[in-house]
């Protein structure tokens, strides 16, 4: 393991919170582009059967 | 050679961006994972700064790649105002809250590195001063897509608010030349082994660079995922407005 000597708690915090970051920047541009595509995928399947029937 | 405007046509841009995102996002992957752990585990302590070196593979590329977003969201910007094209409008508002998160944890990084090295969190220095205002202007651009309901309009008035945020991109980068003065140091990265004294050592520069590049293609992995959202986005209102009105 690396000795961070007494700069571990800057260094560690400062990795942690970028990765945070970065996973839940990551996760919610997933979350909201499934949330965005079920919903065109309902609205387009509505518009569909509207068509056929 | 296909001309760049026809990744304007929204089918055009879904297409590429849906075969382009897999390579981009794994290069991110691969750069930003070891990036870190090569310059978090296999790189020594620097001789005045100890550990607190470590930093610096987190805090420059965000840094970089924060005044990078807001460049890009400002050619974007400038396409749709000279071309009307709807898909650069939808990437700038795709890019700005990776921008914010970049903007956000290069100030975050900044202030625990600055904390031992400086003796103080913060300071109203040129640079630091310009960063804020930075993150500020990526909060208000997004406040004003969310504000206003019509996406043309909206897109006009975030163009010219990017404009003037650019200002403080610049700024940003440029402080130490323009002012010569605060705590921040100037740019060390581009005089690397040049024989300038305060460049940055070559064993730290290449793993930076490594999770620079990281960055980089996370923050174009993001934007071409976070458009692609947009475009689903707006053809979703388009549909709905229609079905309001049949």
């Amino acid at each position: 393991m690396v000795d961070l000597g007494q700069y571990a708690v800057p260094v560690l915090s400062a990795y942690a919170v970028t990765i945070a970051l970065l996973v839940a920047l990551v996760a919610g541009s997933i979350w909201r582009a499934r949330r965005v595509a079920r919903a065109l995928a309902e609205v387009e399947a509505r518009r569909g059967r509207g068509a056929s029937s | 050679m296909a001309s760049i405007w026809e990744y304007a046509n929204p089918r055009r841009f879904m297409a590429t961006s849906g075969a382009l995102l897999p390579w981009v996002a794994a290069i991110a992957a691969l750069c930003l994972i070891g990036g870190l752990i090569w310059g978090f585990f296999f790189t020594p302590d620097d001789f005045r700064q100890g550990s607190t070196v470590k930093i610096i593979y987190v805090h420059v590329p965000s840094a970089i790649m924060a005044i990078n977003a807001w460049l890009m969201m400002l050619v974007a910007s400038l396409i749709w105002f000279v071309r009307r094209h709807h898909v650069s409008a939808l990437a700038a508002k795709a890019a700005a809250p990776v921008g914010m998160v970049f903007t956000l944890i290069a100030l975050f990084t900044g202030a625990v590195w600055g904390q031992p090295m400086w003796g103080t969190w913060w300071e109203w220095d040129p640079r630091l001063t310009s960063f804020l205002i930075l993150f500020l202007f990526y909060l208000g651009y997004m406040a004003l897509w969310e504000a206003i309901e019509n996406p043309d309009q909206a897109a006009d008035l975030t163009a010219v608010l990017c404009l003037v945020g650019s200002v403080f991109a610049i700024l940003s980068r440029y402080a130490l030349v323009f002012w010569n003065q605060g705590l921040h140091q100037g740019t060390t990265v581009t005089t690397a082994g040049v024989g300038v004294e305060e460049g940055v050592s070559s064993v730290f520069l290449y793993p930076m660079l490594t999770v620079l590049t990281g960055f980089a293609f996370l923050f174009l992995a993001l934007v071409l995922y976070r458009t692609r959202t947009e475009i689903r986005s707006r053809r979703l209102k388009a549909l709905i407005a229609q079905e309001r009105m049949a």
